[in-house]
C-alpha cells in the first residue's frame, strides 16, 4: 500500500445564486460527496465530459472557489486539511497547480519572472528551460508570443521551481497537437515515476489512458467509478459501470457508439442514480441513492453492478 | 520605422484638429451678437459714423466671412493673433502669462488627483464591498456629480470663512508690491483651488480604477499567482499594479477636457488669475481675439494629453510594442 498524497472526502460544492426572476437564493449543488486518493508515485486522471464541473473539483483542493460557494466534506494532504497557514507554506513549494491554458499567465509580465513566481531562483528556471528545450531568451517573451506547445511547457516549469510532491494538472492536453500532447502526458508520468502524486482532470480519455495509474469516471459531479487504468483498457467487461462502458465503447478505435441524451444539469438532478435515465439496464433499484462501494479492485456507484 | 508614421500622422491629425476648432470657433463667435467694433470704441461712442466706417473698412469687417476667417488664419500663421480687447495687450502675451498660472495648477491637481486616485482605487478594489470601499464610492460618486463651482464655494466657505486656513482667492496677497510677493504666497494661494480641482477630477480615476482590481482579481492568472504562493501584497505588486497603471496613467492624461473646464470653473470660484478667469472676462467684454486665442489654446492642450495617452499605449503595453517590432 503506497503512501497517500491527497485524499478527498464526501467533497460536496454548491454556490448559493440567485433563481432565475427570484429574489430567493437557493444553493445550486455541483460536486456532491466526491471522495478520491491520489497516492506517491501515482497518476490519478479524473475523465468527464467538457462542463461537468472537473475544474471545480481542482479549484476547491486549491482553495480557489468564489466567495458565494458552499463546501463540505474534507480534503487532505498528507493526512491534513489544508488551512490558509498551510496554504502558504505548501502553494508553489510542495503543491504545484498546472493550469489549463496561457490565459492563468499574466498577460504583461515576461514569461521568466512568471516561472520563477516568488520563490524560484534564475538558475533553477535555466535548468528547466534547458530540460524542456526552451531557448533561454523564451524568459523575455510575453505570453502572448508564445506558442501552444511552449505555453504548457512554461507552465509545467512554473509548476516544478518547487518540489511539488502534488501536482494537480487542469486539462493538460487541448489544443496541442497529438504529439506535443503525448509529450506533456509523459513528463507527468515521469513526475509520478519519481515519487510526484499527480491529479489529472482531462475529458481526453483516449490520451489519460496512456499514462494514468487509475482512472476515476466523472458524471454531472460525482465520481460514478474509478478503476485502475488496466480495466479500461481490457475494454467494457473489465469495468463496473454502465457509464463508463458506454464511455468505451462511444472510442473512435472501438465500438464508436454515442451514449444517448445529456448529463443533468445541476439544478435538476434526480434524486436516485445520476444516469439512470440514459441507461438500457435500469431497473427498480435505480431510484434510491447511489453510495460509493467496492468492486473487483475499484469503487462504483451503481447498485446493479456486478 | 512604424513610430515616425504615427508621429506623422498624429501630426496632421492636430494640424486638421485645431483648423476645424477654429473654423467653429470663428463661426461661432461672428454669429454672436458681439459687435466687434462696438467692443473696441464703447457703446458710449461719441465717434461719427465716416470714422466708425473707416475703422470697419481698416479692419476688413464688412468684407463676407470666408475672406475674414482667412485674414484671421494669415495672421496666426504669422504669429500674430491679434490684440486682447480687455487687457490691452497683445493675445498671444496674455495667454502666455495666464496659462502659466493655470498650467501649475492643473498638473499640480492632476498629479495629485493621480497619485492619490490611483492608490485610493486599489485599495476599494481589494476591499470591494467593504466599509473603506463604499465611503469612498460614495465620495466620489458625489465629487463626480456635484457642479464644480459649488464644491468650490464650500471649500472657500469651510477652509478660508470658518477654518481661515487658507485666503479666499486671488494667486497674490491683495495690495502687495509684485517686487514683495515671495514664492511662500504663491504657494500659499495655491493650495486650496488645488485641493478643490484635485477632488472634483478624483472621483473618475478612483472608480477607474477600482473596477480595473475588481477584474484582475477575478482573472485566472491571480488564480493561478495564489496557486504559485503568492500573498496579496506580492500579487498586488507583481500583477495589479502593472496591469492597472497603463490604463491609469492613460485615463489621466485623456482626461484633460474635464481637467481645462473644472479649471475654469475653479478659477472663476477663487478668482485666480489664470486662463479660466481671462476665458470669462473675454466673454463679458466681447473680446472675440482672446476668446479664439482661449479655443487654440485650449484644443492643443486637450490634444496633446490625447496623444500623449495614444503614445504611452504604443510604448508601454508590451501587447502592442512588440507586436508592432515583429512587424
Amino acid at each position: 500500500m503506497s503512501e497517500s498524497i491527497l485524499k478527498v472526502n464526501n467533497l460536496v460544492v454548491g454556490f448559493s445564486m440567485y433563481q432565475p426572476r427570484s429574489f430567493h437564493k437557493t444553493t445550486l449543488q455541483v460536486i456532491h460527496s466526491l471522495s478520491l486518493e491520489v497516492n506517491k508515485g501515482e497518476i490519478l486522471a479524473v475523465v468527464g465530459s467538457s462542463g461537468s464541473g472537473k475544474s471545480i473539483l481542482a479549484h476547491a483542493v486549491l482553495n480557489l472557489l468564489p466567495k458565494n460557494a458552499v463546501v463540505g466534506g474534507e480534503v487532505l494532504y498528507k493526512g491534513q486539511t489544508i488551512t490558509k497557514k498551510r496554504e502558504k507554506e505548501l502553494f508553489g513549494r510542495e503543491i504545484a497547480f498546472i493550469p489549463q491554458s496561457i490565459d492563468y499567465l499574466d498577460p504583461v509580465m515576461k514569461v521568466g519572472k512568471q516561472v520563477e513566481g516568488v520563490f524560484g531562483t534564475s538558475k533553477r528556471k535555466e535548468e528547466l528551460f534547458n530540460q524542456y528545450k526552451l531557448p533561454i531568451d523564451t524568459s523575455n517573451k510575453y505570453p502572448f508570443q508564445l506558442s501552444g506547445g511552449m505555453a504548457r511547457r512554461i507552465l509545467i516549469c512554473g509548476a516544478l521551481m518547487g518540489n511539488p510532491e502534488l501536482i494537480i494538472a487542469d486539462e493538460p492536453t487541448p489544443g496541442l497537437s497529438l504529439d506535443i500532447a503525448m509529450e506533456t502526458l509523459q513528463h507527468f508520468r515521469t513526475f509520478a515515476d519519481n515519487g510526484t502524486g499527480v491529479l489529472m482532470i482531462t475529458h481526453d480519455i483516449d490520451l489519460a489512458l496512456n499514462v494514468a495509474d487509475k482512472v476515476a469516471v466523472f458524471y454531472a459531479g460525482s465520481i460514478i467509478e474509478i478503476a485502475p487504468t488496466q480495466d479500461f483498457i481490457k475494454g467494457k467487461d473489465a469495468l463496473r459501470h454502465p457509464y463508463s462502458k458506454a464511455l468505451i465503447d462511444a472510442l473512435p478505435q472501438n465500438e464508436f457508439v454515442p451514449i444517448l441524451g445529456t448529463q443533468p444539469y445541476a439544478g435538476d438532478l434526480p434524486s436516485g442514480c445520476l444516469f439512470a435515465k440514459r441507461c438500457k439496464y435500469r431497473n427498480e433499484n435505480c431510484v434510491g441513492r447511489q453510495e460509493e462501494r467496492e468492486l473487483r479492485g475499484g469503487k462504483v456507484r451503481c447498485i446493479n453492478a456486478v | 520605422m512604424k513610430k515616425r508614421k504615427n508621429l506623422v500622422y498624429e501630426s496632421i491629425r492636430m494640424v486638421i484638429l485645431l483648423f476645424l476648432v477654429s473654423l467653429l470657433a470663428f463661426v461661432l463667435i461672428a454669429s454672436s451678437p458681439i459687435d466687434p467694433l462696438v467692443s473696441y470704441i464703447g457703446t458710449e461712442s461719441t465717434l461719427s459714423a465716416e470714422a466708425k466706417a473707416e475703422i470697419v473698412e481698416y479692419w476688413g469687417l464688412d468684407a463676407p466671412l470666408p475672406q475674414r476667417f482667412m485674414t484671421w488664419l494669415n495672421n496666426i500663421f504669422h504669429g500674430d493673433m491679434g490684440n486682447s480687447i480687455t487687457y490691452k495687450k497683445p493675445v498671444a502675451t496674455v495667454i502666455g502669462e495666464r496659462f502659466s498660472y493655470s498650467f501649475v495648477l492643473m498638473m499640480i491637481s492632476w498629479l495629485i488627483s493621480g497619485l492619490i486616485g490611483v492608490v485610493l482605487g486599489i485599495i476599494c478594489g481589494l476591499r470591494q464591498g467593504g466599509i473603506f470601499d463604499r465611503i469612498i464610492k460614495l465620495f466620489c460618486l458625489i465629487t463626480k456629480s456635484a457642479p464644480t463651482f459649488w464644491l468650490g464655494l464650500m471649500f472657500l466657505v469651510v477652509f478660508a470663512v470658518w477654518l481661515k486656513l487658507f485666503p479666499i482667492g486671488m494667486a497674490v496677497p491683495m495690495g502687495n508690491l509684485a517686487s514683495e510677493v515671495t514664492l511662500g504666497d504663491y504657494i500659499y494661494h495655491l493650495i486650496l483651488p488645488a485641493i478643490t480641482l484635485s477632488v472634483v477630477s478624483m472621483g473618475e480615476i478612483v472608480l477607474y480604477t477600482r473596477q480595473q482590481v475588481v477584474e484582475i482579481l477575478n482573472s485566472d492568472f491571480i488564480l493561478y499567482a495564489k496557486t504559485r504562493g503568492e500573498n496579496i501584497g506580492q500579487i498586488v505588486k507583481r500583477h495589479i499594479l502593472r496591469n492597472v497603471l497603463l490604463p491609469a496613467i492613460t485615463i489621466q492624461f485623456s482626461s484633460f477636457s474635464e481637467l481645462f473646464g473644472g479649471m475654469a470653473l475653479a478659477e472663476n470660484v477663487f478668482a485666480y488669475p489664470g486662463i479660466g478667469t481671462a476665458t470669462t472676462a473675454a466673454a463679458l467684454n466681447a473680446d472675440a481675439p482672446l476668446l479664439m486665442g482661449v479655443a487654440l489654446i485650449s484644443a492643443v492642450f486637450v490634444f496633446s494629453g490625447n496623444m500623449i495617452a495614444n503614445v504611452l499605449y504604443g510604448v508601454c503595453d508590451p501587447r502592442i510594442r512588440e507586436a508592432g517590432l515583429n512587424e
